[in-house]
């Protein structure tokens, strides 16, 4: 009982005929979000308008982090309770990753063109999104090269728990060395500084970011379970 | 107004290629993951296909395999 969300045949059944759901209320969030984003959002008094960057630019960084956090949570937990899918769950759960981690750079290469003047900085926080980046490709690339299901458990287990010592960095950077990206302006712990007209479609835009890449996951997920399938099928 | 909204004082063209960009990889990671998923579903219906009637059968009894024929027979 204990292990059932665990279990392949739980997600399948159960998670599966939510696909059209995320789908569907995900498109609805974009679309919200968008029309906060360029009509009903404040401009910034120091970037003008290209603050609005922010509304893409922000919750892919979120969702990248939080993902890698959670492929290398789940590529642990799946090491050490050998079970093979919390690997596939981390398998599928990368290349969502991945496109997030790119838009995050991309996005604020062009964000920060406009507000610093230069596309592209080796500052603490850049370089180190740049290294993330590094590390899901070397994970997504593991999947591929390795063919022994041992031996790609390891590997992809190691990237994580090196890559993981990355988020952290990421996430102080701004703190701990003085570099062009701005400081967080949303603590959880302590009052953000952002005002509510920003923060409202912001947090849209990522409940909408969310919701893709869990779409993505379970469209993932899927497509491994049926490779399982036809390797099963070829051993009939 | 229009004008306002897409020259936004010189900086249309950053916050539009930043949108942009951001929705044409999401609709290419969303077809790339959808291309391999039918990929994957047509290479099982092939493979059920081929089965003789016993394998078919006991392949059937699994609820997973049912569930991918049913899903490839709605798309």
């Amino acid at each position: 009982m204990k292990n059932q969300f665990v279990n392949p045949g739980f997600l399948v059944n159960h998670i599966r005929p939510l696909t059209p759901w995320c789908g569907g209320i995900a498109i609805l969030l974009v679309m919200i979000g968008l029309w906060f984003s360029f009509y009903n959002s404040p401009i910034d008094y120091q970037q003008g308008n290209a603050v609005r960057i922010m509304y893409v630019h922000v919750p892919a960084a979120w969702i990248s982090l939080g993902i890698f956090s959670s492929i290398t949570l789940l590529s642990i937990s799946g090491f050490v309770f050998k079970n093979k899918n919390l690997f596939l769950i981390s398998k599928s759960l990368a290349p969502s990753g991945f496109v997030f981690n790119i838009i995050a750079l991309v996005t604020g290469a062009i964000w920060g063109k406009p507000t610093w003047g230069t596309w592209w900085a080796w500052d603490a926080r850049i370089t180190s999104m740049l290294i993330l980046a590094l590390f899901y490709a070397m994970y997504l690339i593991s999947w591929r090269i390795y063919r022994s299901e041992e031996k790609v458990f390891k590997i992809t287990t190691f990237i994580t728990i090196l890559g993981i010592v990355n988020i952290p960095i990421i996430k102080y950077s701004v703190d701990w060395w003085n570099t062009l990206h701005q400081p967080a302006s949303i603590n959880i712990l302590s009052k953000s500084s952002i005002h509510s007209s920003m923060l409202f479609p912001l947090l849209i835009m990522t409940a909408a970011f969310a919701l893709f890449s869990l779409l993505i996951f379970l469209m993932k997920y899927n497509t491994e379970m049926i490779k399982i399938k036809n390797k099963g099928l070829d051993r009939l | 107004m229009i004008n306002e909204l897409l020259f936004m004082n010189g900086y249309g063209i950053y916050v539009f290629s930043a949108f942009i960009f951001t929705l044409l990889s999401f609709a290419s990671l969303y077809l790339v993951t959808k291309t391999q998923f039918v990929k994957e579903q047509n290479k099982f219906v092939a493979k059920f296909g081929s089965l003789n009637t016993d394998k078919a059968k006991s392949a059937k009894t699994q609820r997973i395999n049912k569930e991918i024929l049913a899903n490839a027979s709605n798309n």
